[in-house]
Parts: structure tokens; C-alpha cells; sequence
């Protein structure tokens, strides 16, 4: 004999501890089993792709820092590429080389962010998260010497960089690149072998590759399943065929690998920068202004660009039409498109994995909205 | 073995109890006896002598001391720099800028008429109530007369108090961020210990050509990490 | 304590009134309220301290300071805490049931009050001591559950009921691990009053019973609703679950509730397994305090360190681990009694031994045996780290 019971449907709202943003989910539970998840987005939505068609080509790089804003630089980096590929400028070499050490640190700072929160909605009451702060804050000011703001940094511009690093942030990268890792370590040692952390993520919300490609989905959560694809090797872009260093790939699928990969890509990035900091000769760092004029008007024609974002894929088509604003720019944001597979990872899972299959994603609303 | 990882973090957050504290308390610190004395540069005898209110404060534990955060010579702060006498009001950064916010209403001033009729500036407004602080002003300014402020504290009760006119531009102090601005870097110079008032100390960066850039880099000490 | 008042009353009423009807009664009444407010003064000013203490010690924890504003050192944070709750608006929803609304936080808090008349603060300072004081601690715990159920109920909200739900399994699966993890120490000292124990113990009882203190730490912090177990308020999860929709002193007082609880849990168990007042040089009142204190210590550095449970394995963890646990504390312990009976003069020594041979490799072994049940392994060798030129697993065994 069974005993009948009805399902109830919640309603997790837009303004909640702990989704990453303004992002709203409506489940179905059966007792404790979820059946169904609806997500609803667009309340971050400012219409950044039609404002873009307003402003020049120079004034667009403002509005990728506001995507997604944990790793600006990285927007900055895809949309100038996509601009240089559209105009056929050719980039200087030490612009290119400082905008690598750019990306990588803050594509560390982002890892950061996804790990402490991640820890932090499994329930270890901020002292994980304040670790991961204290070594991201130590990375922000590094930003502010180089550009003069913390997150929201327009510091790339066709050609290169805006503006050629002080004395004092190379004092200071020398001293980052030997501290970072015993702070890698420290995190670890708190957390990977920690029998809370196996019970709850290892098993959950398992993807195999064959849904992850078929999704489309890319980025760790790619790597994750077991398909060896990062866009740095595979089609690579800068001077990252230049550079040594390993992309980490796991085969079980589940949170705790997830989790696990962005904790060691975090030191192939400290890798990689370090070998930036040898690589680098003196140079201009931006085109002249003969060549490369503020005001820059692109030949007619469309491109697309694609890199590898600390979510994803992350790919910018731009199509010009001779004058000074683009005529339309649309982007292909990793982390709209990693929401996608949210149903089919929840369904059949309890309410506990709820938020941590959710925070092992990694999901910034900013570039979901736009 | 079982339960090594659990007792593996309980030392890492131990270990973190004895470390020294990493947040700073802003904009004024809770000191003790030590710390007042240390930041007036006295022992505490003399400072007993000299403001016994303060010193009894400090032993009940109340008492707070200013703090001051690092910020660094690039920071893109409030408090736009702006030189009139050097300003042509061309409106390059009017037109740069991504938000519209500078106004500049000229008219025919009269003046050196044979290179063509200089303008008089009516208004030359700046609404910081919209500005994200992006820099593309200071970026387009031909003539260097237009630079970022180091300050971030301003908040206002009104709407209107928050946009900065042609009299406050001209009248309030001058502290130029060096962001843009590489001929503040080859001075070594420092935004909150000096204020520059005239022109002529801030200067204008020349923009030289590819080939002087390249033929400077050359002369110059190579950067060995 | 309770004929020391009496007689001062008494000498004090005679200085008065000669002689009235009823004197006995309204002596024995008076000195009643005289040590029960002085109990309840001493446990809210414990637990205001408390709420100070865990807020900077968790804040050192992770390398910042805590409230340090607010008087020398942050010391009147609390009380300005409660003087803002105090203020706010109270407000009650409209389809709420407003009885049981009203007296929920009071289920709360009442019992945890109860708890602290019947443990000894010093040889001769303690409210009331009654032969069968452990099984009143015990029963006296269990009232607290009902509150949570009548906070979530009266609220009408989906939300609240399905945290309240959790932890009223999560309470009443708890209970019996800690109730007959007693039991070896009530066959050692043949007596069920708390008196009795503390008397007894010339060495604590965490040396000599291990297993039992283990089982009764970890379900006492269950019971008081504390990180591993802390899943009712979860804050990431259901933001504070059944305390949902209270506002004003009534959360207040559930505030006060789950501070006082743990204090209390810390009492209890440095009463009954770390030998209570009972130390060399000061009086007893400072030795239960110490030992109070280096619990909830422990308690709070639990809290910054590990993240919690799931439901599920909260109950599996109830039954399948602590469960047995108990049963097997029980049967060793009740061996080792009638061998070595009270004649024997180290007896404790033996007792103790015996335990830790036969008693405590059972931890090891079922804690490994609860680690495999519920998730698959991740091996070795999915961890690694290959560049790109091997073709991955899934296209190796399709072709």
C-alpha cells in the first residue's frame, strides 16, 4: 500500500542568498526528489547589444566589461580580437603579451569567485569564501595599478593595450606569482580531501559527454566529462601556442570534479603568466595613432571570434558597415548556453543538490542577460 | 584514513587564528593605549601629559584613529582635474564620451582673430551622477587639460549637487590621477601628497611617433624581471 | 543552597513578623523565586556573552575581526542586538493561526531554562536535585522539537514547513542514540541523578566511556540545530526556514532560544563526561565554567570549518552509525560491570580499558562502512591529465 502524496512547486525567487544574481527557478518537488525545474532570466536584461550600435568601436569595449563582470578582461580580450580580425590591424607584440597576463590573472580571480561561493552554499560558513577573497583582492589591486580601476577595467583597445605597466605592478606580479601557490595549497588542504565535501558532490548531477556535446556546453564543465577541448589549445589565439602549460580533464562528470578542475586550472594560469613575465620584450604597447586612428571605420563585412572565457566559449560577431559604430554585435555568452542543460542535471536529485549542482556551474547573470 | 580530511581543516582554520588580521577597518580604527601613542609619534608617558581625555579613552578601549586605504597613482577617481586657461573647448570629450554627460556651451569670444576666433566657455558641466568613470575624456583631450581626480567619497543628498560646473571645476583642489597621463609617472609623482594648481607643473605629453617610441625603448633600461 | 536562603529568610521574616498562617509555604515560595532568578539571570548573561564571543572567535577564524565597535572591544554588541529587536514592528500574517503563532518562540526557550535547575554548579549550589535528574534532561530536551513544528505550522508557509519537516526528523532520530548512550554510565554509577555522576567521578568519563562521549557530542549538536547539522536554517538554502515570518521579539526570543540550547548542551555534557565542577585549586564554580567554555570552543570551531549535511545522510548517519554505536557501548560496558564490581578499588582503570580495546575500533570500522554507502568513488585515474592527443574514453569504446 502506497501513501498518496502530492507534489508542491516552489518558487526560489529573484532575490535569494544564493542564486548568482537576479535569477528566478520554479521546482516541483515530490517530498525531497525534484521532478521539474523551470528557470526564468532576463532580470539583469539592460540591452547591451542594441546600445552597441549607438557607440563607437572604442566606446563598445566599456560595455563587455559590464557583461559579465567577475572577468572583464576577458570580454575585453574576444571583443578586441574580433575588431582586429574585422580591420586587419595587426597587433604589437608587447601589447599582446601584457594582455595575456591580464586574461590569465583574471581568469584566476574568476575561478576564485566560483569556487569560495560554491563552498560557501554548501554550508561552510564563510571561512573558505574569505580565503579566496583575501587572495582575488590581492589580484584587484594589481588591476588598479596597471589601469586605475578594480573590476570594470576598459583597458584593452584595438592593437594592443591602453597604456604600458608601472614599475610597481611588475614588483608586485613577482611577488604574487611566488606567494599564490602556498595559498592554492591552503585551500586545498581545507577542503579537497574533506569528507563533507566527497559526500556531497562526488556522484551528483553527473553528465555524460555525449549530452554535454550535444548541449553544446563548453568549458570545465566540458572538461569535466571526460572531452579534452579548450579553445587555447585546440585553435589558439595571442601567443598561447607559445606558452607551455596543460589543460586538466576528468572523466567522472559530477560536482566534485567540477570543482576540482577549477582549482587546478588556477595554477596552470599561474603557470602561464609566469612564462609571460620571461617572454617580455620592451615595446610600444598601442599602434600610433597614424595607423590605428581613435576613430576607426572598419572595411564592410562580418567575423566571428571565439575564446576561451573562464565559463566557456565566449564568441563575439561583429558586422560592420563602413562606418564608426558597429552595425550589429551579438554575443555568444558560455554561460546562457551551459543553463540550458539545468533541467536534465536536476531531475532525480534531492533539494540539497539543488544549489550546489548550481554553484558548480558556475553561471554569472550578467552575461546571461546581457 | 576516515575522518583525516575533517581534522585536516580544523588545523588549516586553527592555524588561520594566530595570523595577523587581513580587512582594514576604514575610515577609523578602534585602537589601545600602544596604538594611539604609536600614531602620534609619542610614548606614553607623553602622550598621558599631553591629552589625558584621549588617553583615558584609550585604556577604556574607545578610542579611534583615522585610516587612510592604498590607492595607487592611476586611480580613476571623482574630482575631475580641468584647466581652463589651457581648455579650447573643442568638446573632443564631450563627443567621447559613451554617456553624454559633459555640456559645453560656447559662444564667439572675440579674441585672436587673425588664427581664427577663439571660444569663450558659458558652461562646461560634468554630471558625475551618471559617470561609470571610464576615462575615454581624458583619453580624447588634445591638449591635456582635461584629467581624472583620485578622490571616491562623494556622496550628496541632492541630485543636482552631484553635477560639477564651470566655478567648481575652476575653484576646487587639484590632485590629476596619472591615468593617461605618462609624463606624471617619469616625475614620480604622487596624487595625495602634492596638488598640482597651474599648467605649466602638469604639461602635455607629446605623442611621438612609432619609430621615437621604438628608438626610446631601445636607449632605455631593458625590463629583467 | 536551597536551607541556606530558607535560613536567611526565615531570621529575616522574624526580624518582621512573628507569626503568620502559612509561613513554610510562602518562605519556601520566596526562596524558590530568589534561585530560579538568579539561574535565569546567570544563564542570559552567559548567553549574551556567548552571542559576542562566537561573533569575534568566528571572525579571527577567518583572519578578520569580529563587531568590534560597540563598547571596549565590541563587549555591548548583544545588547544593543536586542535593544533593535526589541523596536522592530511585530507582525503576524494574515492566514497565520495566531495562538500557536504567539506561543512557539515560548516552547523554545521554557525548556532549555529547565534544564540548568537540575546540574550542580558546586558541591553544595545547585537548585534542586532530584533522583532521576539525567532521564529529566533528557525528557526536557524533547519538547523543543514541538516548537519548530508549531513555528512552521502556524505559519502557513511552504517554505517554513518544509525545513520544519526536516528537522523534526532529523530531532527525533537523534534522540535515541543520545538516550542509550547514557546508559553505560548509569550502570557504572548505579544512580540516575546528576549528583550522583559528578560525585563519581574521580577520573571524566570521556576517558573511560570514548565511544558514548563521541555519540553523545554529535547528537547533541544535532539537537541544537549546529553546523554539520544545521540544515533547518539553512541560510544558502531556504534563508532561515521556519523563523520565516517572525519579526520582533519573537524571533528574538528563538534567537535567544538556540544560544541558550547551546550553551545548555555544552553544560550538559562537561557535567556528565568531563566531571562538572570537580578540579584541584578554585572553587567549582570556575572549573564548570572553563570546561563550558573549552566545549563551546570546540562547537564554534567546528562551525567555521566544515560544511553540512544532507538530510539523508543526517538520518542514515542517526540510524545506521550512532545507533549501533550505542548498542555496542552498552554491551561492553555492562560485561566489564558485572566483572569488575564495586569492591574493586581501580575499578574505572579497568572498565575504562576494557572500552577502549573492544569498544572503540567500532568507530573506525562504521564510520568506513557509512563512507561507501551512499555515492560512487571517483578513481585515480580519472584524474588526469591528458594534452589533447588522446582520444577521449567515449569515442575509444564506441570504435
Amino acid at each position: 500500500m502506497s501513501i498518496k502524496s502530492e507534489p508542491i512547486t516552489i518558487n526560489l525567487g529573484p532575490q535569494h542568498p544564493s542564486t548568482h544574481g537576479v535569477f528566478r527557478m520554479r521546482v516541483t518537488f515530490d517530498g525531497e526528489t525534484i521532478i521539474d525545474v523551470e528557470p526564468i532570466f532576463g532580470y539583469l536584461h539592460r540591452g547591451s547589444e542594441k546600445l552597441a550600435e549607438e557607440r563607437t568601436y572604442t566606446q563598445v569595449v566599456t560595455l563587455t566589461d559590464r557583461m559579465d563582470y567577475v572577468s572583464s578582461m576577458l570580454n575585453n580580450q574576444g571583443y578586441i580580437l574580433a575588431v582586429e580580425k574585422l580591420s586587419n590591424i595587426k597587433p604589437e607584440t608587447r601589447g599582446v603579451w601584457l594582455r595575456m597576463i591580464a586574461s590569465e590573472l583574471q581568469r584566476i580571480a574568476s575561478h576564485l569567485v566560483a569556487v569560495g561561493f560554491l563552498i560557501q552554499d554548501l554550508g561552510a560558513w564563510g571561512t573558505p569564501l574569505t580565503y579566496a577573497m583575501r587572495e582575488r583582492e590581492k589580484i584587484l589591486q594589481m588591476f588598479e595599478m596597471l589601469c586605475g580601476a578594480r573590476i570594470t577595467n576598459s583597458y584593452m583597445r584595438p592593437g594592443g593595450v591602453f597604456m604600458d605597466a608601472p614599475q610597481q605592478f611588475w614588483d608586485n606580479l613577482s611577488s604574487f606569482i611566488d606567494e599564490f601557490p602556498a595559498a592554492v595549497d591552503e585551500l586545498e588542504r581545507l577542503l579537497t580531501s574533506n569528507e563533507i565535501i566527497f559526500s556531497r558532490t562526488k556522484g551528483v548531477a553527473v553528465l555524460t559527454p555525449e549530452q554535454a556535446i550535444n548541449a553544446s556546453i563548453t568549458g570545465p564543465i566540458l572538461r569535466s566529462t571526460g572531452v579534452p577541448w579548450d579553445l587555447r589549445k585546440n585553435d589558439p589565439y595571442d601567443y598561447y601556442d607559445k606558452v607551455d602549460f596543460e589543460i586538466p580533464v576528468h572523466n567522472a562528470g559530477d560536482n566534485y570534479s567540477r570543482y576540482l578542475l577549477r582549482v587546478q586550472e588556477m595554477r596552470e594560469s599561474l603557470k602561464i603568466v609566469k612564462q609571460c613575465v620571461d617572454f617580455i620584450e620592451p615595446g610600444p604597447v598601442r599602434p600610433h595613432h597614424d595607423d590605428v586612428p581613435f576613430l576607426l571605420r572598419p572595411p564592410k563585412g562580418d567575423c566571428y571570434v571565439a575564446i576561451e572565457g573562464s565559463k566557456g566559449e565566449l564568441g563575439f560577431y561583429l558586422v560592420s558597415d563602413g562606418s564608426i559604430s558597429p552595425y550589429r554585435w551579438h554575443v555568444r555568452s558560455s554561460s546562457l548556453i551551459n543553463l540550458t542543460l539545468l533541467r536534465e542535471m536536476l531531475i532525480g536529485t534531492l533539494f540539497g543538490d539543488l544549489f550546489v549542482t548550481f554553484g558548480g556551474i558556475d553561471i554569472n547573470m550578467g552575461e546571461v542577460d546581457r | 584514513m576516515i575522518g583525516f580530511g575533517l581534522i585536516k581543516g580544523l588545523s588549516v582554520t586553527f592555524r588561520n587564528l594566530f595570523s595577523p588580521v587581513f580587512t582594514v577597518q576604514y575610515p577609523d580604527k578602534r585602537v589601545g593605549v600602544f596604538g594611539l601613542a604609536k600614531s602620534r609619534n609619542l610614548s606614553i608617558l607623553q602622550l598621558f601629559k599631553e591629552d589625558s581625555k584621549q588617553f583615558l579613552y584609550a585604556v577604556l578601549g574607545l578610542a579611534t584613529v583615522k585610516v587612510k586605504n592604498e590607492q595607487f597613482p592611476r586611480f580613476r577617481g571623482n574630482e575631475f582635474v580641468w584647466y581652463d586657461d589651457r581648455c579650447t573647448a573643442c568638446a573632443s570629450c564631450a563627443k567621447y564620451c559613451p554617456l553624454g554627460i559633459i555640456e559645453i556651451v560656447t559662444h564667439a569670444s572675440g579674441e585672436n582673430l587673425q588664427a581664427g576666433e577663439n571660444y569663450a566657455i558659458d558652461k562646461f558641466d560634468i554630471g558625475t551622477g551618471r559617470c561609470m568613470f571610464c576615462g575615454l575624456c581624458v583619453e580624447a583631450c588634445p591638449y591635456d587639460a582635461l584629467h581624472m581626480g583620485t578622490d571616491f567619497e562623494r556622496g550628496n543628498y541632492h541630485r543636482s549637487n552631484l553635477v560639477l560646473d564651470k566655478e567648481t571645476l575652476i575653484s576646487q583642489v587639484k590632485n590629476p590621477s596619472s591615468w593617461f597621463r605618462p609624463q606624471f609617472e617619469e616625475k614620480e609623482y604622487n596624487p595625495w601628497d602634492s596638488e598640482i594648481s597651474d599648467y605649466k607643473e602638469a604639461g602635455r605629453h607629446e605623442k611621438l611617433s612609432n619609430e621615437k617610441i621604438k628608438q626610446n625603448w631601445v636607449n632605455k633600461r631593458k625590463f629583467n624581471g | 543552597m536551597f536551607e541556606f536562603i530558607y535560613n536567611i529568610l526565615d531570621f529575616l521574616f522574624d526580624l518582621v513578623i512573628k507569626d503568620i498562617m502559612f509561613e513554610t509555604y510562602i518562605l519556601t515560595g520566596l526562596t524558590g523565586i530568589i534561585i530560579g532568578f538568579a539561574v535565569i539571570n546567570g544563564v542570559l548573561g552567559g548567553v549574551l556573552a556567548l552571542i559576542w564571543g562566537e561573533r569575534r572567535l568566528l571572525g579571527r577564524f577567518q583572519q578578520r575581526t569580529g563587531p568590534n565597535r560597540w563598547g571596549p572591544q565590541g563587549i555591548l554588541t548583544s545588547t544593543a542586538d536586542a535593544v533593535k529587536v526589541m523596536f522592530k514592528e511585530d507582525i503576524v500574517p494574515e492566514e497565520a493561526d495566531k495562538y500557536i503563532f504567539n506561543v512557539a518562540p515560548l516552547l523554545l526557550v521554557i525548556p532549555v531554562f529547565i534544564i540548568f535547575s537540575v546540574i550542580p554548579f558546586g558541591i553544595s549550589l545547585y537548585a534542586v536535585d532530584i533522583n532521576v535528574s539525567a532521564l529529566f534532561i533528557l525528557a526536557i530536551t524533547s519538547i523543543s522539537g514541538l516548537s519548530i513544528i508549531c513555528a512552521a505550522w502556524a505559519s502557513a508557509n511552504r517554505i517554513a514547513i518544509f525545513s520544519a519537516l526536516r528537522s523534526v526528523a532529523m530531532l527525533i532520530s537523534y534522540e535515541i542514540p543520545v538516550g542509550l548512550s547514557l546508559v553505560g554510565i548509569l550502570l557504572i554509577c548505579e544512580s540516575m541523578s546528576v549528583m550522583d555522576i559528578v560525585i563519581y567521578q574521580k577520573i571524566p568519563f570521556i576517558l573511560i566511556q570514548p565511544v558514548a562521549a563521541i555519540v553523545f557530542f554529535l547528537g547533541s549538536l544535532a539537537e541544537i540545530n549546529r553546523t554539520p547539522f544545521d540544515l533547518t536554517e539553512a541560510e544558502s538554502e531556504l534563508a532561515a526556514g521556519y523563523q520565516n515570518d517572525y519579526s520582533g521579539m519573537k524571533w528574538g526570543l528563538f534567537y535567544l532560544g538556540e544560544f541558550a540550547a547551546a550553551i545548555a548542551a555544552a553544560t550538559v555534557f562537561s557535567t556528565l563526561f568531563l566531571g562538572g565542577p570537580n578540579g584541584p585549586f578554585l572553587p567549582g564554580i570556575f572549573w564548570l565554567t572553563i570546561k563550558v567554555v573549552a566545549v563551546l570552543f570546540f562547537i564554534i570551531w567546528i562551525r567555521a570549518s566544515w560544511p553540512r549535511f544532507r538530510i539523508d545522510q543526517v538520518l542514515n548517519l542517526a540510524w545506521k552509525g550512532l545507533f549501533e554505536l550505542t548498542l555496542v557501548n552498552i554491551i561492553v560496558t555492562s560485561i566489564a560491570v558485572i566483572i569488575w564490581t564495586d569492591a574493586d578499588s581501580n575499578r574505572l582503570i579497568y572498565i575504562g580499558l576494557a572500552n577502549w580495546i573492544f569498544a572503540f575500533p567500532f568507530v573506525i570500522l562504521i564510520f568506513k562502512m557509512l563512507k561507501t554507502s551512499n555515492y560512487q568513488d571517483t578513481n585515480k585515474e580519472s584524474m588526469s591529465y591528458p594534452i589533447g592527443s588522446d582520444t577521449p574514453k567515449f569515442m575509444k569504446e564506441k570504435s
